[in-house]
């Protein structure tokens, strides 16, 4: 027991200090986002790599996604003769939960691991000091790049897999209830109010810049050379996804006390 | 009087209970290159860190070209790191760029108003002094280690600075490339009127780059001076094991 108390201290005094540095990083974003230099190439190419690149995954999911769950859930709705309310169902889930989520949670595995990576590889190969001896901010030319650019391109990303999965919605629904493009679509835009929309863009925006954040964190933060990188972009996924789960919930909330309101 | 460039007074530094630095003082002198020589694990990369401000010192001061670099600001200091160039032991370049992008990024971001024309000639040119002028629009990966030293080398040079700070130049290079580097080391002090260190366990390129050595043992330097009066005169034990250990003995 004696031995173990100094271990257990020593951990929640790391945990602390993790969170205290985690927070002063988080600052110093907002900090320095509004001054110059803005380096626009930087963040059009990051948005490139990070929106144009994502596009085969997001695009097979997102039309998976849309086929399945509207197979899954004719079932229970041929049990009460509603299966017209498909196109309802399906859109109501995409828009308001399964799209921003599941878009989310891919661009953790893809986009913050591989920012993790990156920044943490540029780390332990001294390419960031390389870059303050040379009088060049890292901070600006990396984290806040990368970071405005998921910010900006997961809203983006969101919204095409929407569209991807009630495409993909329409098909299945076409090949069995033969309902027309038309009369699918304006089932979907007829369930869907601007809140639902509105509380997606705004949720899309704050899970692109936790993955962007949370990556560039944990890049910057490696050491311990190569095993350093692969835990930077381990961990910048696991504690994006965490977040995101944990962001997800609180928007429920939040969109809910609205709609009620 | 030679006139000092880098003035160390008493730098202390420790990493945990590791005290690497245990109060170091040391001069550089105006057009001159100094060898720091010291065991893996010296301390000798830590103290060139210490001098652009990578780490900080706990305790005792650091005068570059007149300026103690703990009370500079920010702008201040980036300022004064435009007139060192570091160049690292893994080169340090940047993987996502070609050689020409990672020689132009530190002159965009400094220069501003400079034509393509200007730019182009400054790349092409200090890759010719290099001597890998075909490398302009290769990867670093596809580069060997000697030349990515000498493309790290030109990429601090292109902002022409007056002091050159050496990390483990030749480290994991063969024989023939480290006498590569060590010309380099010496035709840059040459063409550019550079002041240097040069960190190094490797006696051959401190007798072939250095007009002085320091050696780092414990924490302090425990002697410094030319070749000949460090090792060859060497009568302190541990200074004389680096020596017997290192050099190869004609």
């Amino acid at each position: 027991m004696e031995d173990k108390k100094p271990v257990i201290s020593k951990k929640i005094d790391n945990f602390f200090r993790g969170l205290s540095d985690a927070y002063a990083f988080v600052k110093r974003f907002f900090v320095e986002v509004w001054f110059p230099p803005y380096e626009f190439k930087e963040i059009l190419r990051q948005c490139y790599e990070i929106g144009y690149r994502s596009l085969p995954l997001i695009s097979l999911t997102g039309f998976i996604i849309g086929i399945v769950f509207t197979n899954q859930s004719r079932p229970s709705l041929a049990e009460f003769g509603a299966t017209s309310w498909l196109p309802a169902l399906i859109s109501i889930a995409v828009v308001r939960a399964l799209g921003p989520l599941v878009t989310a949670l891919i661009a953790a595995g893809k986009v913050g691991s591989s920012i993790g990576a990156e920044i943490g590889s540029m780390k332990v190969t001294e390419q960031i000091d390389a870059m303050e001896v040379s009088a060049i901010n890292p901070f600006k030319y990396l984290v806040i790049t990368r970071t405005l650019a998921t910010t900006f391109m997961i809203p983006v990303l969101v919204m095409y897999t929407d569209f991807v999965a009630l495409l993909g919605s329409f098909i299945n629904v076409n090949q069995n209830e033969m309902v027309s493009l038309s009369t699918f679509f304006v089932q979907v835009f007829e369930s869907i109010s601007f809140l639902d929309i509105f509380s997606s863009v705004i949720k899309s925006l704050v899970f692109g810049f936790t993955i962007g954040i949370v990556g560039c964190y944990k890049g910057y933060r490696s050491n311990q050379g190569t095993e350093g990188v692969g835990k930077a972009a381990n961990a910048s996924v696991v504690m994006s996804m965490f977040l995101i789960f944990i962001e997800e919930l609180l928007a429920l909330q939040v969109v809910n006390a609205i709609r009620n309101a | 009087m030679r006139e000092s460039v880098i003035e160390i007074r008493g730098l202390y530094k420790s990493f945990g209970d590791n005290d690497v630095l245990q109060g170091v003082d040391l001069d550089l002198y105006k057009g001159e290159n100094l060898v720091v020589l010291g065991k893996s694990g010296s301390g000798k990369s830590v103290l060139i860190k210490i001098l652009v401000r990578l780490l900080t010192q706990d305790e005792g001061s650091v005068k570059i070209l007149g300026k103690d670099t703990a009370n500079l600001t920010l702008r201040e200091l980036n300022k004064l790191r435009l007139k060192i160039g570091f160049a690292f032991q893994a080169a340090a370049l940047y993987d996502s760029m070609t050689v020409r992008e990672n020689l132009e990024f530190p002159l965009t971001r400094n220069i501003k108003g400079l034509t393509r024309k200007e730019i182009n000639y400054k790349v092409e040119h200090l890759l010719d002094s290099v001597g890998l002028p075909n490398t302009i629009n290769q990867m670093p990966a596809e580069l060997s280690g000697g030349q990515k030293k000498r493309i790290g080398v030109a990429r601090t040079l292109i902002l022409n600075p007056e002091i050159m700070l050496y990390d483990e130049p030749t480290a994991g290079l063969d024989p023939t490339t480290c006498i590569d580097i060590n010309n380099l080391i010496n035709q840059v002090r040459e063409e550019y009127k550079t002041s240097s260190i040069v960190i190094t366990h490797d006696l051959t390129c401190a007798k072939q780059t250095g007009d002085r050595m320091a050696v780092l043992i414990e924490g302090q330097f425990q002697a410094t001076g030319s070749f000949e009066e460090v090792f060859e005169e060497a009568t302190d034990p541990r200074v004389k094991s680096f020596y017997d250990y290192n050099f190869i003995k004609q």
